[in-house]
């Protein structure tokens, strides 16, 4: 049986540094190659090292499939490539090629250049990375050898995120990446044909989440944001560069605008800038209202929202800032973030997941004593806000996707173990398939049951087609002769083309069947006699005396001898083949016998 | 020979024979048990004659058959009918056979030849239809294997060509079931789709539908194509309501639901299909499932929410929560929305069964067409279920933020429609009002049309309300006459909830005079309009008022009385005496306006009985009255101006008989000649305004309407006689008034027995002299009908409303010439509301006159009339003015037309042509079409300038 592997490298039952790797059909194909935001240390990495201990990676993967430009995605994407060596292609959608080089960079700048860490990738070596990127459209199958095949689905998200169906002959996984199942104002929704894979790899951030509808949640945010504004506070709004940022902008910017608010609304980093030019660019990667309105006006030309300069923090009065990091771990957002925190007026709004060990989950989880590096403690004061604004899917978002999809078997990564566990429990009373969870470094091994395709002959086609009887209903198996010829491929023929093609002599298989008994007539008469009764008794077949003293039923030969000393024992021959169908004997026997018996002598 | 056989077989059915009863019958019963057949088999061997054998079948028919000796009885029943001589029996034992093979557990394979056998020798066409019929059963029970229908639809296609009408029926029935709903299991999706449109097709055309394709139907709901869910859906959605009371299983389970909840149920699911096609129409179908129980209803706006495994509350329930406690939402507590209970890990049911969240995915989904689709759904379900409204309420609320504007807009008008049904809480309106600030006009007009219909909690609803209001009015000041009927509207809707406003709003204090506001504010009008309609039904309230308060009063009751309401004022004399009459209870001044208008008309009608001048005076005050009737009661002003134009030409037509003329010489009377021309050239005009200018009219009231015309036709024609213009053109004229008369007998022939006595009857009677004779006899002939007839009574539908319009914009008071070069255009914008119009956009037009005399008529875009609520219509569009260069300003006049052609939009002609006439239209009346100015005309200043060079 043929199998199909999978081992997470990372977000295996684990939020953060994304790595799974599959080996389906003979073929190694590496899916992510993320980042952790909660270590600083050699466990923010994958551990390529199960991979191959020494030497490059090239040899042992076919290719590196990135779903998404996030950082707990593809941040690992350059210490791979160029670091532990790998030379084949690395497979992302247009936008996240424009995008990853960006936040790449961005995160190296932080690594280096701000904490001082040596032994990181280059920015040469970013560019190196970007090199042997091949890039992916929408439903397009891209060939990257001539049995592994991809293609790509919109998976919401953020911008160009795509979920992957990877197929090596009848056998695919499909793996998802993240991706959101409610449209929100700049993204669509997720969708995926009824592709039926083997596996279905799924993120399940949310497993154990349903959330209120987005318009509640927008509201919401919203009336946070305006009283907060109202009350002459400031806030702050974490995110991630990319992707909940745009959404959240898009969200400010057209509220502004109806309400005539005239507070200032900052964006940090220069970052975004570059960024928000691709999200201007890939407009067909956006939502219905984006992709209908862009004619008249490009929903990503902000104009409420300016760039943040770090001298505004002090500003008097009230202020809206989108700062990076989403996580408060590190960057702007963690300066800004100490700065306001004794303010009870000032609000911080929290709009995605926050990993263990990061300030944001701390916060959230209501603690208002922070121990700061160099031994400082901060006292939080200001407001502490949760809005799921993540676009990640909810345990109903991934049911759905499941029965969209219809695969064989689940398995989940990119969640809490915990949480997976109660997922798991209710897909596989739902839907009835096999789900896993394999933690990191674990294996999950599922065998397939592929279809091999043959080749039939259309001779031996025409000639199943011309004994008649129904025309072939596909949904229902008919059994044919042929013989069934594996060479470079496998192919049904005749029998005759079989034996021919193989150069062998057709043998016939005869069975036959004497017997005796007495009859006073000559042989000739007996034969007559059995003719003539014969021809009475099964109408319907072809029935043949012929002059060399058979008497042929079908193909059934019978023959009648006298044994030399007594010629009344007859010694009666049956002969036949062996596609005689079995009823005709066993008619033709006692019917024969019977009369032959009961006859008067 | 059919019918014969037929009686024959009904009178044996019905002969009544005496049954021998059966001696012990629980002994034989025992004994019988193990071989039904056989005793069958001796029952049927004893009967004696046809009527006999009959008998026996019948009461062996009541009886259950075992599924063991099923076959036998069969073949009994087979070998009798070979030897069978009589219709009737064979007819019984092949419907007997219909009936075995439905037996339980029985699979009628093994009979199927032996069915088929008997086909070939039957002669009786009766009893070759009870066969078939007993094949379709036969086939309806073998559903899996194809040799055997082939076979059937062999057999089916062979007897198509009978005499008989049954067996081609039931050949018919055969071919379908067996050859249609296999193909919804065929392999290709093409097929699959067809088979379930052809289906469709066939339930469109009045064939019954059986209900054991549901089972299949729901099957393919779950196909990998999307046309062929999309069908499945309307499939789906066509069974639950033919079957909605029948009862399914739950699959999984032992339960058992109505078809039509299971039906609702699962077309919910597919509100979350992965195709967008799928899901409108998914979306679309939930609304026209009126008879879904209510609590499947509620479940479609349900979608549990959970964090970490912990039931949380909705936003929404968190909102109505705080409101119940009396506390508004300050969205500072911290965690407000921490989850409460502990879930049970097996109750949560992530896969919503049945309808779970069915709106709230789709009024969530990224295809705005799906949203639309939702929001109507919604909006259908609701007007149907009060308890259902309440609820969605929430979620249209939550639609005005919705970021495409058809969305928000289609949402407001549902809530809209739905108004009657609740109450807006705090919050909601809050939420609504915020849509005021729209940038897009429709957006806002729809919303103050919302408002008008709103019913609100609390004062400081009413608060708010205004004060958003008077925003809007601020930051659009064109919105001013829908902001003041709003508040219109929400103060007669709201007294006691004003009351207690009015100090504040009218900022009045207990010591100090305060200053006068400035009477040309449009807010300050606002917040009048607001207080005056509520002290309508609050009498204390004027108490309040200040003193420049009662002035502002009398003036804007002059000046804007269709917004301010009469007030009885304390200290005040009724100024008018009109006032009393309206103030009074509405309804019964309506009742006592219409039992005047009726007592009018019957006086009318004894106008027979009176000398001529009498009746020309008692005409005269009746018109009157009714003119003035339609003034003071704005619900018969219709009714009434239908009437006194009705009577106007009655009397014109009177008037014009009425002159000593006809007794003289043609040429001595020349000048009384020319006004009976005219006379007859104003009572045609006045019955084409009368036929399209009023909605609501009976084809009583057309034909006579049309008969008045007719009569005005026959005077001009007595009148061109006279005027002696050759005989030649008065033959044509003669032959086109007797088509006309042959038309209108066409048209209205079942309204003729109506018409008795009047001039058309007496015309109808003549019609074969009339045809026969010479022109000059026949115009005689016609001026004495003419003269003798009497007046043609007018009985009055329910309902009767005159089409108006008027133009708000431009509104003419403007002294700034629109300048602009000539030979270039100036596009003026022009905002109409219509009322009663059908169809305004093939029927109004904008004429624009020049002071040259010359005049355009312009035909709006079909986009350009919005409908913001029933039997009105708003036309919203740009006319477009040129002219050579004047030496000064100079104004044009623009007015709106209602265009008619009789033979298109006339309902008399559809009325009459339905009853199967071959569509010939008469050429007299296919040719009248013009227009009737059904606006004031509104003049506008213009100036083209000569083009500088």
């Amino acid at each position: 049986m043929p199998e199909i592997k999978v081992t997470p490298l990372g977000a295996g039952q684990d939020v953060g540094r994304s790595c799974i790797l599959v080996s389906i059909g003979g073929k190694n194909i590496m899916l992510d190659c993320g980042m952790h935001m909660g270590y600083n240390d050699d466990r923010r990495f994958p551990d390529f090292s199960y991979i191959t201990q020494n030497g490059r990676l090239t040899d042992f993967l076919d290719c590196v499939i990135i779903s998404h430009f996030h950082l707990d995605h593809c941040g690992a994407l350059p210490y791979m490539s160029e670091m532990v060596g790998y030379d084949g292609p690395i497979y992302m959608t247009h936008p996240t090629k424009a995008i990853c080089p960006i936040l790449l960079e961005d995160f190296r700048k932080i690594t280096v250049d701000k904490k001082g860490e040596t032994n990181f990738f280059t920015s040469q070596m970013i560019k190196d990375c970007m090199k042997k990127v091949v890039p992916l459209n929408l439903h397009q199958t891209v060939q990257v050898d001539d049995e592994l095949e991809l293609k790509a689905y919109y998976a919401g998200h953020v911008l160009g995120a795509a979920m992957v169906l990877i197929k090596v002959g009848s056998e695919s996984v499909v793996y998802t990446g993240d991706y959101n199942m409610t449209p929100d104002r700049h993204l669509g929704a997720a969708w995926i044909d009824k592709c039926r894979p083997d596996i279905l790899i799924s993120e399940s951030t949310y497993a154990t989440t349903i959330r209120d509808s987005k318009r509640c949640r927008e509201r919401d945010f919203l009336k946070k944001v305006h009283e907060s504004i109202e009350r002459g506070g400031k806030v702050l709004i974490p995110v991630f560069a990319l992707g909940r940022a745009q959404e959240l902008c898009i969200l400010l910017e057209t509220f502004w605008e109806r309400m005539n608010l005239k507070a200032p609304i900052y964006f940090s980093t220069g970052l975004t800038e570059k960024a928000n030019h691709y999200y201007k660019l890939f407009i067909t990667w956006t939502n219905q209202k984006i992709r209908k309105t862009f004619v008249q006006r490009n929903m990503f030309e902000f104009k409420h929202i300016k760039a943040f300069d770090r001298s505004y923090a002090d500003n008097p009065g009230p202020m809206v800032v989108f700062a990076t990091p989403g996580m408060l771990h590190a960057g702007q957002s963690l300066q800004i973030f100490k700065k306001w925190a004794g303010n009870e007026k000032n609000m911080v709004i929290m709009p995605g997941y926050c990993v263990q060990g990061t300030i944001g989950h701390k916060i959230l989880n209501g603690q208002r004593k922070l121990e700061m590096e160099g031994r400082s403690t901060l006292d939080v004061k200001l407001q502490v806000e949760y809005m799921s604004f993540s676009a990640h899917a909810d345990a109903k978002g991934i049911m759905q996707l499941i029965r969209m999809a219809e695969p064989r078997n689940m398995l989940l990564v990119h969640g809490e173990a915990l949480k997976m566990e109660f997922l798991k429990g209710k897909i596989e009373q739902e839907f009835n398939i096999d789900c896993y969870m394999p933690a990191n470094g674990e294996t999950i091994t599922v065998s397939t049951n592929p279809s091999v395709p043959v080749d039939i002959s259309l001779n031996l086609l025409k000639r199943e087609m011309a004994l008649g009887g129904p025309l072939p209903d596909p949904k229902k198996p008919r059994t044919m002769h042929g013989t069934l010829i594996m060479k470079e491929n496998v192919s049904l023929v005749s029998s005759e083309q079989a034996l021919k093609e193989l150069g062998l002599n057709e043998h016939q298989l005869r069975f036959t069947c004497r017997v005796q008994l007495q009859d006073p007539h000559s042989d000739l008469d007996t034969l007559h006699r059995i003719y003539t009764h014969l021809k009475s008794l099964l109408k319907g077949y072809t029935i043949q005396h012929v002059p060399d003293g058979t008497v042929m039923v079908e193909s059934i030969v019978i023959k009648v001898s006298s044994s030399a000393e007594d010629p009344n024992n007859k010694v009666l021959l049956l002969s036949w083949s062996y596609q005689v169908e079995y009823s005709i004997i066993t008619t033709i026997i006692p019917a024969m016998l019977n009369y032959l018996m009961s006859s008067p002598t | 020979m059919a019918a014969h056989l037929k009686k024959r077989v009904y009178e044996e059915f019905s002969k009544v024979v005496q049954i021998p009863h059966e001696e012990a019958p629980s002994k034989k019963l025992r004994l019988s048990k193990p071989s039904k057949s056989a005793a069958l088999h001796v029952d049927l061997c004893k009967a004696s004659n046809s009527t006999d054998a009959l008998q026996y079948l019948l009461q062996f028919a009541r009886k259950p058959v075992e599924v063991e000796s099923v076959e036998g009885v069969v073949r009994i029943l087979l070998e009798h009918y070979y030897k069978e001589t009589d219709n009737s029996v064979r007819l019984k034992i092949a419907s007997l056979l219909g009936l075995l093979s439905k037996t339980q557990g029985f699979t009628p394979d093994c009979i199927v030849d032996d069915a088929i056998n008997t086909l070939s020798n039957e002669k009786s066409h009766q009893v070759l239809a009870q066969l078939l019929d007993t094949l379709l059963v036969i086939g309806s029970q073998l559903p899996d294997t194809p040799t055997i229908r082939l076979r059937l639809i062999h057999v089916a296609c062979k007897h198509l060509s009978d005499t008989y009408f049954g067996v081609r029926n039931k050949c018919l029935q055969l071919i379908y079931r067996s050859i249609i709903s296999d193909y919804f299991g065929d392999q290709d999706p093409r097929v699959r789709t067809a088979a379930l449109k052809a289906m469709l097709q066939l339930h469109e055309r009045g064939m019954k539908i059986h209900q054991v394709i549901y089972e299949q139907a729901c099957r393919l709901l779950s196909d990998d194509y999307e046309q062929v869910r999309s069908a499945a859906v309307q499939m789906v959605w066509v069974l639950s309501l033919l079957y909605p009371e029948s009862i399914v299983p739950i699959p999984s389970s032992n339960e058992e639901i109505r078809l039509v909840d299971d039906a609702f149920g699962k077309i919910s699911h597919m509100v979350s299909d992965g195709s967008w096609m799928v899901r409108v129409q998914a979306a679309k179908t939930l609304g026209s499932m009126l008879q879904v129980s209510p609590h499947f209803l509620v479940q479609t706006l349900d979608k549990k929410l959970m964090s970490d495994l912990r039931r949380k509350r909705t936003a929404h329930e968190r909102a109505k929560e705080l409101f119940t406690s009396g506390e508004f939402s300050s969205g500072r507590k911290w965690a407000d929305d921490a989850p409460k209970e502990k879930l049970d890990r097996n109750t949560v049911n992530l896969i919503a069964s049945g309808a779970c969240g069915a709106f709230v995915h789709g009024l969530e989904d990224e295809m705005f067409e799906v949203r639309i689709a939702a929001v109507e759904a919604l909006c259908q379900l609701a007007r149907s279920s009060p308890s259902f409204a309440e609820k969605c309420l929430d979620f249209l609320v939550d639609m005005f933020n919705d970021e495409i504007e058809e969305v928000r807009l289609q949402s407001i008008h549902v809530l809209r429609e739905i108004s009657t049904h609740i109450t807006l809480r705090e919050d909601q309106l809050d939420t609504v009002l915020a849509v005021l600030e729209d940038s897009s006009r429709d957006i806002r007009e729809a919303l103050h049309e919302l408002l008008c219909y709103t019913n609100v909690s609390t004062k400081e609803c009413i608060q708010l309300a205004l004060l958003e209001l008077l925003k809007n009015l601020n930051k659009y000041p064109t919105d001013r006459n829908s902001v003041w009927k709003c508040l219109k509207f929400l103060g007669s809707r709201h007294p006691t909830l004003v009351l207690p406003l009015v100090p504040e709003l009218l900022s009045t204090h207990p010591y100090f005079d305060t200053p006068e506001p400035d009477m040309d504010d449009p807010a300050y009008i606002a917040v009048l309009v607001l207080v005056f309609n509520a002290a309508k039904s609050c009498p204390t309230m004027p108490a309040l008022f200040s003193d420049h308060t009662f002035r502002h009063y009398a003036y804007l009751r002059d000046s804007l009385s269709h917004l301010v309401p009469p007030l009885r004022l304390p200290g005040r004399k009724q100024v008018f005496g009109l006032d009393s009459v309206d103030s009074g209870s509405g309804s019964a001044s309506v009742e006592s306006a219409q039992l005047f208008l009726q007592q009018s008309l019957h006086r009318v009608s004894t106008i027979q009985n009176l000398e001529a001048p009498e009746a020309r005076e008692l005409l005269n005050f009746t018109i009157r009255d009714l003119q003035r009737l339609g003034e003071l009661q704005t619900e018969l002003a219709g009714a009434a101006d239908f009437c006194a134009t009705f009577l106007r030409c009655q009397l014109l037509l009177m008037k014009a008989l009425q002159e000593k003329l006809w007794n003289v010489a043609v040429p001595l009377c020349l000048k009384q000649n020319v006004t009976a021309t005219a006379a007859a050239q104003q009572i045609l005009e006045e019955t084409y305004k009368l036929e399209f200018l009023y909605s609501g009219l009976e084809s009583r009231q057309v034909a006579t309407i049309h008969h008045v015309r007719l009569q005005a036709k026959a005077l001009q024609l007595i009148l061109y006689a006279r005027s002696r213009q050759g005989l030649d053109p008065l033959i044509s004229c003669c032959e086109k008034f007797l088509q006309d008369v042959e038309s209108f007998q066409r048209l209205f022939l079942s309204e003729l027995p109506h018409l008795q006595d009047s001039f058309m009857d007496r015309v109808c009677e003549l019609l074969p002299r009339l045809t026969s004779c010479k022109p000059v006899e026949m115009v005689k002939i016609l001026q004495s009908t003419l003269r003798q007839s009497g007046l043609l009574q007018l009985s009055l539908p329910e309902q009767i409303h005159r089409a108006t319009a008027t133009i708000i914009e431009p509104t003419g008071e403007s002294d700034n010439p629109l300048r602009f070069t000539s030979g270039l255009v100036v596009a003026l914008d022009i905002d109409a509301t219509l009322e009663h119009v059908n169809d305004p956009q093939n029927t109004v037009k904008v004429q624009v006159l020049y002071p040259d005399g010359q005049s355009h008529v312009i035909h709006p875009k079909p986009g350009d009339f919005r409908k913001p609520g029933p039997h009105r219509h708003r036309l919203i569009t740009q006319v477009y003015l040129s002219h050579t260069a004047w030496t000064e300003p100079s104004q044009v006049e623009v007015r709106l037309l209602l265009a008619y052609s009789s033979s298109s939009s006339s309902s008399s002609s559809r009325l009459g042509w339905s009853d199967g006439a071959d569509g010939v239209i008469p050429p007299s009346e296919a040719t009248v079409e013009g227009t009737i100015p059904f606006s004031k005309p509104v003049k506008v200043y213009i100036m083209p300038k000569p083009a500088r060079r």
